[in-house]
């Protein structure tokens, strides 16, 4: 993990360190996105004529039990026995698979990562590195596990062999697939297409080959034109993994034309809101500039402490923490967004340039409004603060206190417990303080010079 | 010190916004931040009415506690021509924070610009204001710097301290490895989340042992006491201190978290204790990472 992690942070540093105008595709970036968003109901019929002409269908679902039965309906209506599934959080995010595996379908993920965590029955612990938290060993007993069929004495104990296995695994699927579902890193109004980068080419050999193409994706993901796209594009892969361009980016646009040598019969796009448009309104309408790139994630200290399972969910990190709540609630998720330092990292490696400590505080503010934090904790700050507001009482107060800590202190200079505030104590000690307040040593300093 | 106040011309009138960390725990940074500000050739004033900045309100979503505070903190310091304070977090509050948790206030709005404006961290202010380009102290060791994250991505601060320390006579600067890393202090998360905040920390304080400083600075009591506080807990033996006690000569104090007599004649086996813990430290952060 620390390896990976660290790969993550240095190849985006030199990344972006060989592209000057980063900051000017930034602010560009920001901008035309703020502008998508501002008029998405003009992009998002502009992009559904546009999907219309090009001889595929959109359907709109306004939550995620909607996008899962609309999905599931265009599987049922075209008798799919076999899906295959590019890597798609919002998939992830509406519960997708799970779904249609009830209905009787077989749903496999093509995404090498995704695939490892289906097998292992799991959800992906990094929006664009889905077994971060796993190594080689884990991931070859795994194999072992579910591929009974192959040769038990075969070398797994290389990364190039496991990729070998997988691909063997799943060119057979990709071939069988009755349908294939992939999401959208990017939706283009100007000619309704579906942009998706990876580095496998799974997207293409999902989105290309079975019969139907159905695309899931979230409204957000619109961009009014192509050369918007490419601003996009050159910010994401750089931030994401540190290249320049992904191995694969590729445009969709509607099921097969006449001359084209393949693709598909039919194609859906299916638009998921789940909470989106209310988002536009509120103070966290920053937060669908998101483009799914993980930067924040990697330099995040607590996710680096705490992986992204601890979570609880679909988007761990600090987009995670702004997104979360929205999707499952403040009172569910919220430890989310008060389990942060506030360290900023995140605000300042983010390609679209979403404060994401702001928002992070704006949904303090509605967790405290909802009378959500412990007892302890809010009984505690309601007293600091009526001291704060009356600084003569205050300063008795702190005189008194830094005598009592100070004297605690002693000689060691430091108090391994205290008494009701473990939570510091457990491990570290609390630095004595020097003796009396600076203000009380200030007054008397003053009174000297008179 | 290099003071270079124009002859005949007052300079100008700041007020010190100690910080309630400052005022509780470390008054000697106080006395040292006014030493500076006064070698600098400013005037300065300690205004009595102040406690906080009204973080532990404004990070908990107590914005109603936050605004009052704020307020106060407004109505106290807006008669000075600059607010400074030992501190990238309070200042960044001032300076960020103040003018939107007020944006939509009639009577404050302006003013909270007007005092965002003009208030600045201790050391930023002492180079970039104040145009302070040596100082008159000695401190011999090598010192490693750990920037606050306020300081470093809130209010840009990086040159200043690194700058002003390095004209200390006889202290070199190693710098930190991951130095763009937060320490896992945040205010109350570090009481509210304490295994995260100290997972955080103990690679942090990896790293700064990793530098072989003799004294780990910055210019956030908060950091300082969190990363002090390990250390202590973990006899590691390396000394913490405010940036503003070694730029203003006034290190006779004990360090943070340090005792307050010198033991003498156990160096050896506080050595040893030294070693042992620091290898313990390293496992344990081999460990946290691992579970990541």
């Amino acid at each position: 993990m620390l390896n990976v992690k660290r790969g993550f942070i240095d190849k985006r540093r030199a990344a972006k360190a060989k592209l000057p105008e980063f900051d000017r595709l930034r602010a560009e970036a920001r901008e035309l996105k703020d502008h998508t968003l501002s008029h998405l109901d003009l992009y998002l019929e502009a992009f559904e004529r546009k999907v219309i002409e090009s001889g595929g269908q959109v359907h709109y679902a306004p939550d995620a039990a909607e996008a899962r039965a609309i999905v599931l309906q265009l599987c049922q209506e075209a008798g799919a026995k076999l899906v295959t599934k590019g890597k798609s959080m919002v998939s992830e995010e509406i519960g997708l698979n799970a779904h249609l595996k009830a209905a009787g379908i077989e749903v496999v993920e093509t995404d090498l990562g995704e695939y490892i965590v289906q097998l292992r029955g799991e959800m992906p612990s990094h929006i664009i590195a889905p077994v971060i938290h796993l190594n080689k060993e884990t991931i070859e007993a795994d194999f072992r596990r579910a591929h009974q069929r192959l040769p038990h004495g075969r070398r797994l104990d290389q990364a190039q062999y496991l990729v070998a296995e997988a691909r063997q695994m799943l060119r057979e699927k990709f071939l069988a697939a009755d349908i294939g579902i992939t999401g959208a890193n990017l939706l283009i109004a100007e000619t309704g297409s579906a942009v998706i980068v990876t580095n496998e080419g799974n997207g293409d050999l999902t989105a290309a080959l079975p019969r139907t193409h159905i695309v899931v994706a979230s409204i957000e993901k619109l961009v009014p034109t192509l050369e918007d796209a490419a601003t996009i594009l050159r910010l994401l892969a750089r931030s994401a993994t540190g290249q320049e361009i992904t191995t694969y980016t590729t445009f969709v646009t509607g099921p097969r034309r006449e001359r084209d040598p393949d693709g598909p019969d039919a194609y859906h796009v299916v638009l998921l809101d789940n909470g989106r448009s209310e988002m536009l309104g509120n103070e966290f309408a920053d937060m669908l500039r998101c483009i799914r790139c993980g930067a924040c994630l990697n330099h995040c200290p607590v996710y680096g402490g705490i992986g992204g399972h601890a979570y609880g969910s679909v988007y761990p990190g600090p987009m995670g923490a702004v997104l979360t709540p929205q999707l499952q609630g403040i009172d569910r998720a919220r430890d989310l967004p008060n389990a942060s330092s506030f360290c900023g990292r995140c605000e300042s490696v983010c390609p679209m340039d979403i404060p994401l400590p702001n928002m992070m505080r704006a949904w303090r503010e509605r967790d405290f409004a909802r009378g959500n934090p412990p007892l302890s904790e809010r009984l505690a700050l309601k007293l600091w603060a009526y001291a704060a507001k009356r600084p003569r009482l205050y300063r008795l107060l702190a005189a008194i206190a830094v005598r009592n800590l100070a004297r605690r202190g002693g000689a060691r200079g430091s108090l391994r417990t205290l008494p009701f505030v473990t939570a510091w104590t457990g491990t570290r000690d609390l630095p004595a303080p020097q003796g009396r307040t600076f203000q009380s040593l200030y007054a008397r300093a003053q009174s000297r010079k008179r | 010190m290099n003071s270079t106040p124009v002859q005949g011309k007052p300079g100008p009138h700041v007020g010190l916004f100690v910080t309630c960390l400052v005022d509780l725990f470390r008054p000697s940074v106080g006395f040292a931040a006014i030493k500076l500000l006064e070698a600098g050739g400013a005037q300065v004033e300690v205004p009595r009415a102040q406690t906080c900045c009204g973080q532990p309100a404004y990070n908990s979503g107590d914005r109603k506690n936050a605004v009052a505070i704020a307020k106060q903190v407004i109505e106290t310091f807006e008669r000075f021509d600059y607010v400074v304070a030992p501190s990238g977090s309070c200042a960044g509050m001032l300076r960020l924070h103040y003018p939107r948790l007020l944006a939509d206030d009639p009577d404050y709005a302006e003013r909270a610009e007007a005092i965002a404006a003009k208030s600045y961290e201790l050391t930023s202010f002492l180079v970039g204001v104040l145009g302070l380009k040596e100082v008159d102290a000695t401190y011999v060791g090598t010192v490693t710097y750990h920037d606050s994250c306020s300081s470093l991505r809130e209010l840009g601060v990086k040159e200043a301290p690194r700058k002003l320390l390095l004209s200390v006579a006889g202290l070199s600067l190693v710098e930190l490895a991951e130095s763009e890393v937060c320490c896992g202090f945040g205010g109350a998360f570090a009481v509210k989340y304490p295994e995260i905040s100290t997972a955080i920390l103990d690679a942090k304080l990896h790293d700064i042992e990793g530098t072989g400083a003799k004294a780990v600075l910055s210019g956030d009591l908060g950091c300082l006491m969190q990363i002090a506080g390990r250390i202590a807990r973990e006899n590691a033996g390396i000394e913490v201190r405010h940036v503003a006690e070694v730029l203003a000569g006034m290190t006779e104090d004990p360090a943070i978290a340090a005792p307050r007599q010198k033991r003498e004649g156990n160096g050896q086996r506080q050595a040893a204790r030294l070693q042992k813990s620091s290898r313990r430290r390293a496992r344990r952060c081999g460990v946290a990472k691992g579970v990541a």
